[in-house]
C-alpha cells in the first residue's frame, strides 16, 4: 500500500468528508448500519473547535442542526430507517426555510424495524417525498467507499450553495464495506461556503426573489435580527398568507433547482456508447450491474450501465437521450421498484423498461442480473 | 411603551394576533421589560418558539427569531445554543407545546442544564387549535376535546424541570407582572437552564367554556389562587390547597453544558500541543 492509502468503512468516508468539507456541528441519535459516523464525529469535531451533541431523538436531532446552521455552522445528521421517518417533518422545515444541512441516510431494510444490519434501497421515495408538502430536494447516491468521501463533500457544498437540505443516501453495504483508498488532500478539496449579505441590515430580505434565486443567508448574531418560520412567508422573512407571495415564493424555491440543474445532476456511463441493453443502477446494485456489464460483454452481449450519481433530482434528460439508442432497460433495485418508477416515466415511450428487484435482506448478485438480461432478450 | 422598550418590539408587525384578553400579550410585554432592564447584547440574542399561539410572540420581537415547529423549540433551541454559545437564548413555550408534543426535549434540555431561558405561557390549553385539553388542563375541566370533563392529570411544570435538572426555576403569572420580570431576569443571570412557569389565560378556548367570566374575572382568579412562596413558607398547608406557589421555586447552579464542552475543546487542544 502507498503511505497514504488507507483500508476503510463508507461510513467513516463520510465523516471524514463531512469534516473535509468544513462541517462542524453534528447531532444525532444511535441507530445500526449508521452509528459509526456518530461515533467518528463524537472523536473527531471537539478536535477542531466543532461540536458533537447526541440528541434525545432523531426529531430533536434534525431540529438541532438545523438551529446550529442558522448561527453559520456546516452541519449534518446521520441516521437509517425508523430515524429517518422520525425526523421528516423537520427536514420539511429546513426545505421551507431554505437551510442548509446534510442528512446521511445509510439504508436498511424496512418498513418498521425492518433489518437493522440488512441493507435495502427502500428509501429512495422517502428522500423524494418523505415529507408533506411539494418541496424541492436533493439526493446523492455514492456506491464506493471513495464515493462517499467525496459525495459528502458534495452534498455539504450544494447544501451551502443552494440553502437546501441534502441528503446522501448510502446503503448499509456502502456504508459497512471497506475499500482501500487515497483520500485526496485537503488543498485538492474544493469547499463552498454559503453567500452571507453584505448589505445593511435595514435592507436585509432573506428570502429576495433576485436574480441567482438563492437569496443570501445571515448567521445568527451578527445583527441582521431576521425572522425564520415554516409558515409562508414573504421576502423579508414573516408569514403570508398572500396567495400572490405564496405563488412567487414557492415558484421561486423550485426554480432554483431547475436553473442549476446542470451543476447538481451527477451520473456515470460505463460501456454505453454501443449499448443495447442498459442497466439503470445505483449505490451498491451499481457495483453488482458493472460486474453484470464486463460478465454480458465477454459473451458478446452489448451491456452498458447508466448509474444516477443525483438521483434527485433525476437526471431524466440525458438518461431519455440513451434510451432512444437501446433497445432495453432493465431497473436492478433492492426494493419493489422505486427509482424503476422514474426510469418507466422518462423512458417508456422509447424503449422497454424491466425492473429487476429484490427484498430478502440479501444484496443483487451480478448472476442474477445476467439472467435477468437473456431473460429479456 | 417607553422607547428602550419599543426598540426591543417589531412595532410595525403590531396589534398582534392574539384576541382581545389573552395572558399571552402581557408576558410578552414582561420578557421584553426583562431583556431591556438585563445587560445583554441585544444583536446576540435569539429568542425560538414552537407552534401555538404563545409561540408566535417572536414574531413581534426584535431579534433574531425562530418560530420552528410543535414541541420542538428546545431542540432548536440547544442547536443555537451549542454552535455559538455566545449567544442568549431565549425559549417561547406554550403548555402543550413543552411538555405534551415537546416532553421530551423539556426534561433533556433541563438534565443538560444548557443556558436557555424558557419562558412557558401555561394557559392550561391547547389555544392556537381551539381549546382541546394539554397536560395542564386541571382534571374535571372542559375542553373541546373533554367534553365530559377531562380525565387525566397534570404535570406540576416546575417539580418536573426540577427533578430534571433545571438550576433555576420560577414561577410568575400574567397578574404578577412584575414578579414575572424579576423571575425573567433572574432567570437570565443563571448560567444553565432556567425555566419560569408564567401562568397566563385563554378566555377565548379555556375561560368561556369553563364559565370562568371574562379576562378580567380570569385575572382576578390569577390574584386569588397565587401564593408567594415567601409567604407560603408560614403559612399551614390547609392554607395552601387549591392554590399555586409564585417566586423563585429552585435555585442550585452547577456546571453549565456548552461550557462544558468548550472546556473539553481546550483540554483536547492542549493534549494536541
Ligand atoms: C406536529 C403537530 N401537531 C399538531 C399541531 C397542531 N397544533 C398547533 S398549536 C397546537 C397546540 C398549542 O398549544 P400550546 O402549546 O399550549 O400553545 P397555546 O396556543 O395554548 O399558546 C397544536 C396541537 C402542529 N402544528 N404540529
Ligand atoms: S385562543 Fe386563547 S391563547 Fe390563543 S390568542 Fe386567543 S385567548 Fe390567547
Ligand atoms: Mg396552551
Amino acid at each position: 500500500m502507498s503511505p497514504k492509502a488507507r483500508l476503510i468503512q463508507g461510513n467513516r468516508a463520510c465523516a471524514e468528508g463531512a469534516i473535509a468539507a468544513g462541517v462542524r456541528f453534528f447531532a444525532g441519535y444511535p441507530i445500526t448500519p449508521s452509528t459509526e459516523i456518530a461515533e467518528i464525529m463524537s472523536e473527531e469535531l471537539p478536535k477542531l473547535s466543532g461540536k458533537f451533541i447526541q440528541m434525545e431523538d432523531e426529531i430533536a436531532s434534525m431540529s438541532c442542526i438545523i438551529g446550529a446552521s442558522l448561527t453559520g455552522k456546516k452541519v449534518l445528521t446521520a441516521s437509517s430507517g425508523p430515524g429517518i421517518s422520525l425526523k421528516q417533518e423537520a427536514i420539511g422545515y429546513a426545505c421551507m426555510t431554505e437551510t442548509p444541512c446534510v442528512i446521511v441516510n445509510v439504508q436498511r431494510l424496512g418498513p418498521s424495524t425492518g433489518g437493522p444490519t440488512s441493507s435495502a434501497q427502500g428509501d429512495i421515495m422517502q428522500a423524494r417525498w418523505g415529507t408533506h408538502g411539494d418541496h424541492p430536494i436533493i439526493a446523492l447516491c455514492p456506491s464506493s467507499v471513495y464515493e462517499c468521501f467525496t459525495l459528502t463533500i458534495t452534498a455539504v457544498n450544494f447544501a451551502e450553495k443552494y440553502r437546501t437540505p441534502v441528503y446522501v443516501m448510502l446503503d448499509e453495504i456502502v456504508g459497512h464495506m471497506r475499500e482501500k483508498v487515497v483520500l485526496p488532500d485537503a488543498d485538492e478539496i474544493e469547499v463552498i461556503d454559503r453567500k452571507r449579505p453584505t448589505c445593511p441590515p435595514e435592507e436585509y430580505k432573506p428570502y429576495q426573489i433576485g436574480e441567482s434565486l438563492i437569496p443570501a443567508m445571515a448567521d445568527y448574531g451578527t445583527g441582521y435580527k431576521w425572522h425564520v418560520t415554516g409558515l409562508f412567508h414573504d421576502e423579508t422573512g414573516f408569514p403570508s398568507g398572500n396567495p400572490q407571495v405564496i405563488d412567487a415564493q414557492f415558484k421561486r424555491l423550485m426554480a432554483k433547482f431547475k436553473k442549476y440543474e446542470d451543476e447538481i445532476l451527477l451520473w456515470e456511463e460505463t460501456e454505453t456508447k454501443d449499448a443495447e441493453i442498459l442497466l439503470v443502477a445505483y449505490g451498491s446494485t451499481a457495483r453488482s450491474a458493472l460486474e453484470a456489464v464486463n460478465i454480458l460483454r465477454t459473451e458478446g452481449i452489448k451491456a452498458g450501465l447508466f448509474r444516477p450519481i443525483t438521483i434527485w433530482p433525476f437526471p431524466e434528460k440525458v438518461l431519455k437521450t440513451l434510451a432512444g439508442k437501446v433497445k432495453k432497460i432493465i431497473v436492478p433495485e433492492m426494493n419493489y421498484g422505486q427509482l424503476f418508477l422514474e426510469v418507466e416515466r422518462v423512458c417508456k415511450d422509447k424503449t422497454q423498461v424491466s425492473g429487476l428487484f429484490k427484498v430478502d435482506s440479501l444484496p443483487i448478485a451480478p448472476d442474477e442480473i445476467t439472467a435477468k438480461v437473456r431473460e429479456v432478450l | 411603551m417607553r422607547p428602550e422598550l419599543q426598540k426591543l418590539f417589531r412595532m410595525e408587525k403590531l396589534p398582534h394576533i392574539w384576541c382581545p384578553g389573552c395572558g399571552h400579550g402581557i408576558i410578552t410585554r414582561a420578557i421584553g421589560e426583562a431583556i431591556a432592564e438585563s445587560d445583554i447584547n441585544l444583536d446576540k440574542t435569539v429568542i425560538v418558539s414552537g407552534i401555538g399561539c404563545s409561540s408566535r410572540a417572536p414574531g413581534y420581537m426584535n431579534f433574531d427569531t425562530l418560530h420552528t415547529l410543535h414541541g420542538r423549540a428546545l431542540a432548536f433551541a440547544t442547536g443555537v445554543k451549542l454552535a455559538n454559545p455566545e449567544l442568549n437564548v431565549f425559549v417561547i413555550t406554550g403548555d402543550g407545546d413543552a411538555t405534551a408534543i415537546g416532553g421530551n426535549h423539556f426534561i433533556h434540555a433541563a438534565r443538560r442544564n444548557i443556558d436557555l431561558n424558557v419562558i412557558l405561557f401555561n394557559n392550561n390549553i391547547y389555544g392556537m387549535t381551539g381549546g382541546q385539553y394539554s397536560p395542564l388542563t386541571p382534571t374535571g375541566k372542559m375542553a373541546s376535546t373533554s367534553p365530559y370533563g377531562n380525565p387525566e392529570n397534570n404535570f406540576d411544570i416546575p417539580a418536573l424541570a426540577i427533578a430534571a435538572g433545571a438550576s433555576y426555576v420560577a414561577r410568575g403569572t400574567a397578574f404578577h407582572d412584575k414578579l414575572l420580570i424579576e423571575c425573567i431576569k433572574e432567570g437570565i443571570k443563571n448560567k444553565g437552564f432556567s425555566l419560569i412557569e408564567a401562568m397566563s389565560m385563554c378566555p377565548t378556548s379555556y375561560g368561556r367554556r369553563n364559565k370562568m367570566g371574562n379576562a378580567a374575572d380570569m385575572l382576578n382568579d390569577l390574584k386569588r389562587i397565587a401564593v408567594n412562596i415567601n409567604v407560603a413558607k408560614k403559612l399551614p398547608p390547609e392554607k395552601l390547597e387549591g392554590k399555586f406557589l409564585i417566586g423563585k421555586l429552585h435555585h442550585k447552579p452547577y456546571p453549565e453544558f456548552t461550557q462544558e464542552y468548550d472546556k473539553l475543546i481546550l483540554k483536547l487542544q492542549k493534549g494536541a500541543e
